[in-house]
């Protein structure tokens, strides 16, 4: 269905002939080559985290490092030993809650954005986007005095607001550009069948745009996920999220490479599983939109 | 194509149920996980610590003191040094009440004393039968007291700084080591022992930025050259001939005979390199003698000698004074005497004499907490597991004295620090700049020019509330 609109556009014999290429087959192979040192480049890291999280700690600190070395699965009894459980709780509840509250909001404003656009679309647009513009540390020292003064330092819900409004810009620019690429005539033709706007945005948009929506939700959630510094800044014992359980591994007096690395690849497993689990819908979202 | 686009209702149903679903999961009495699982009628006491190996070997002993104490709940928050320090003292700063207790230092105790920030703990040690509070170490015990001379934390643990060296490595040589060495004649040593083939340094010696890491033992040095931060009018001294021969020694010394990537070893790094055999001597913190002396982390344990902190001009010496502490912001007083209760119940408990007992017995006599208590020092199990390095640490810590850091009178008390809360960030630039020089970006002269003028601007402010008062 979705295949089906996108290449809309690309149907006409024309655009189906074979384009020339441009690249020899020698460059095409260096082209590849170069593909997988800047892909394996890029895994790396991740890839040492994980290693380094079954080594022991003087291991972790050899120089030069070794790749071959007796596995331990110590780090991650301590991770866990250490009571990971409240802060995974909080970080996914702070993740959810946020998520869908700038879906709840982002949407509408997506729409009337971009299939009924208001006046001064481009305004309204150009605000969203400025409040991304100030750097959150220049923002935090009043934000800490509010939320103090509030009664509401160390609550989730505290998170959940800020990080709804962190994403709500984004969700909402993003969200956009997917519903510029539904026809307009699909909600006339809607409206001229009878429905009412709810129904057409409820049965005829969101259904199109609903990998757009699932590529938005991830990055929602993933940028939810790894948020340090609020948390930080505004949690101590019960709202802590789990970036702020790693640094507690963080020592300046005494070795925490491995433990570290054990803590980071729990922290990282459940935001891989949700993109693995969305993949399907991530590509045909990222593919779909102006993110192209 | 517009048949093919308008979606069937089960489809829409299934979204909608399925949001609904993940709505109803996530709101399902979740008000923040760390709420959960808190017994009724309990009192809480959160604790801010900084995550240190000894802090963690009191959070693995805490379940015994709930059990001893079934109406309190302890919670940690454990942060690294940099992250714990702007977030405690952003908190008891801005009256945020998220902690009852906060760990902190000499460097933190008697400012935040003196702007009313803690509560004054000496009533509460009067009240607890069997603490002690003459047992605390009297150099640390100063450095923990406000200006009324009550103490406003309760050290956890102590630290002064000397120098680690390698006996066999000397033996070897066919060097010794004196009593009481110069900074001269560790430089020799570490010309001499330094073996670059073999992948070793002759010494290893802080130089990651931040002002507890390099700025430490370089604090400690300008010290022994006869050098100082300020004058007694507040003008800053960074560029003056001691201060300028301290840091181009430390530099020189450091890019000569250091250990690889010298500009990013912080403790941990150097604590690695030495304690795997990489490097001759080490100069730095006397908590390190816990880790080199652990076989399950050191490979040089019985090989470590222990000599006092080198001398520089006069026999000025280049020591320092240190300690981890536990206070009470007066936020916790603020929710009532019940909860200042509690949290002392606690703080007591954990820098108690019986603590230090049940860490040796639990968990080896080398965790024991050093350098906080005296009584520590004559327990026989203790004495004879450090006995290779407690006498020199106890030695160095009683030795340093933070009210007369420096040959010439300064404004300022601190031994590795300045008492001002703009040394944070003054002392940061300063090791930027000094850092950078170690990694022989600049040189340390240009270091030192740069930092004059970053310490100027800091005592301008002093002077200036000198002359409006």
């Amino acid at each position: 269905m979705t295949a089906a609109t996108a290449s809309g556009t690309t149907t006409s014999p024309n655009a189906a002939a074979p384009v020339p290429r441009r690249t020899g087959r020698g460059s095409g192979a260096l082209l590849t080559v170069l593909a997988w040192i800047v892909g394996i480049g890029f895994f790396f890291p991740v890839l040492w985290m994980v290693l380094t999280a079954f080594k022991t700690e003087a291991d972790a600190y050899t120089d030069p490092p070794t790749l071959f070395f007796a596995p331990t699965l110590d780090n991650f009894v301590e991770v866990f030993a250490g009571g990971v459980g409240p802060y995974l709780l909080n970080s996914l509840f702070a993740t959810v809650v946020s998520t869908l509250l700038v879906l709840l909001l982002g949407t509408p404003a997506a729409f009337a954005l971009s299939l009924r656009p208001v006046k001064k679309t481009q305004d309204v647009l150009f605000f969203f986007i400025s409040t991304k513009m100030l750097p959150v540390v220049a923002a935090i020292v009043p934000i800490y005095v509010v939320v103090n003064y509030m009664g509401a330092l160390d609550n989730i819900w505290t998170l959940i607001v800020l990080y709804t409004a962190m994403n709500l810009p984004i969700a909402v620019w993003m969200m956009r550009s997917f519903f510029l690429e539904v026809p307009r005539e699909l909600l006339e033709a809607a409206s001229m069948d009878g429905a009412s706007l709810g129904r057409s945005l409820r049965e005829v948009v969101l259904p199109i745009v609903s990998p757009g929506m699932a590529a938005t939700a991830l990055i929602c959630m993933i940028f939810s996920w790894n948020e340090f510094f609020f948390a930080v800044n505004l949690t101590a014992s019960r709202a802590a999220t789990v970036p702020v359980y790693l640094v507690g591994f963080i020592t300046s007096e005494g070795l925490y490479f491995a433990s570290l690395c054990a803590a980071a690849t729990v922290a990282a497993l459940p935001v891989v599983i949700a993109g693995w689990i969305a993949q399907n819908k991530l590509v045909q979202g990222l593919s779909f939109g102006a993110v192209k | 194509m517009t048949a093919r686009t308008v979606p069937s209702r089960r489809r829409g149903g299934r979204i909608a149920a399925a949001l609904l679903a993940a709505l109803s999961l996530v709101l399902s009495g979740c008000a923040g996980a760390g709420t959960l699982g808190l017994p009724e009628g309990a009192r809480t006491v959160t604790i801010a610590i900084v995550s240190n190996p000894q802090m963690e070997d009191a959070i693995e002993l805490s379940p015994r003191f709930e059990a001893e104490n079934p109406d309190i709940k302890l919670r940690f928050v454990s942060l690294s040094e940099n992250e714990a320090r702007a977030k405690i003292t952003a908190s008891v700063a801005t009256g945020g009440d998220e902690f009852d207790a906060v760990m902190i230092s000499n460097y933190e105790t008697p400012q935040w004393a003196r702007n009313g920030w803690l509560v004054d703990l000496d009533p509460l040690m009067a009240q607890t039968p069997g603490y002690d509070r003459d047992d605390f170490t009297p150099s640390i015990r100063n450095a923990l007291s406000g200006p009324d001379g009550h103490m406003y934390s309760v050290p956890f643990y102590g630290e002064s700084a000397f120098l680690m060296y390698r006996k066999d490595l000397f033996a070897e040589a066919g060097l010794t080591m004196p009593p009481n060495p110069t900074w001269e004649q560790v430089a020799g040593f570490a010309d001499r022992l330094t073996d670059r083939e073999q992948n070793r340094a002759g010494i290893c010696l802080r130089g990651k930025p931040g002002w507890g890491e390099v700025m430490a033992p370089v604090g400690a040095m300008i010290n022994s050259f006869g050098g100082r931060w300020y004058d007694e009018q507040w003008n800053a001294q960074l560029t003056s001939p001691e201060v300028r021969e301290a840091v181009n020694f430390y530099v020189d010394l450091v890019r000569r005979d250091g250990q690889p990537g010298a500009a990013g070893s912080g403790f941990s790094e150097c604590g690695t390199q030495f304690s795997q055999g990489n490097t001759a001597m080490w100069f730095d913190a006397t908590v390190a003698a816990g880790l080199l002396e652990n076989p399950d982390e050191s490979r040089v344990v019985g090989d470590v000698g222990y000599a006092p902190a080198p001398t520089g001009v006069d026999g000025l010496p280049s020591g320092w004074l240190y300690s981890w502490a536990l206070a009470i912001p007066r936020t916790t007083a603020e929710k009532g005497p019940e909860q200042v209760d509690a949290t002392w119940k606690f703080l007591s408990w954990m820098t108690s004499k019986p603590y230090q007992r049940m860490v040796g017995e639990e968990l080896g006599w080398t965790s024991v907490p050093p350098g906080a208590r005296q009584s520590t020092y004559a327990i026989p199990e203790y004495i004879e597991a450090s006995k290779a390095y407690a006498p020199q640490t106890r030695a160095a810590i009683d030795a340093a004295n933070q009210d007369r850091p420096t040959r010439d009178p300064v404004p300022y008390t601190g031994l590795q620090f300045v008492g001002i809360p703009e040394f944070q960030d003054l002392g940061t630039r300063v090791s930027q700049q000094i850092s950078a020089a170690i990694a022989g970006q600049q040189s340390a002269d240009e270091a030192l020019d740069q930092a004059q003028d970053y310490a100027e601007v800091v005592g301008e402010s002093y002077q200036q509330q000198g002359a409006d008062s």
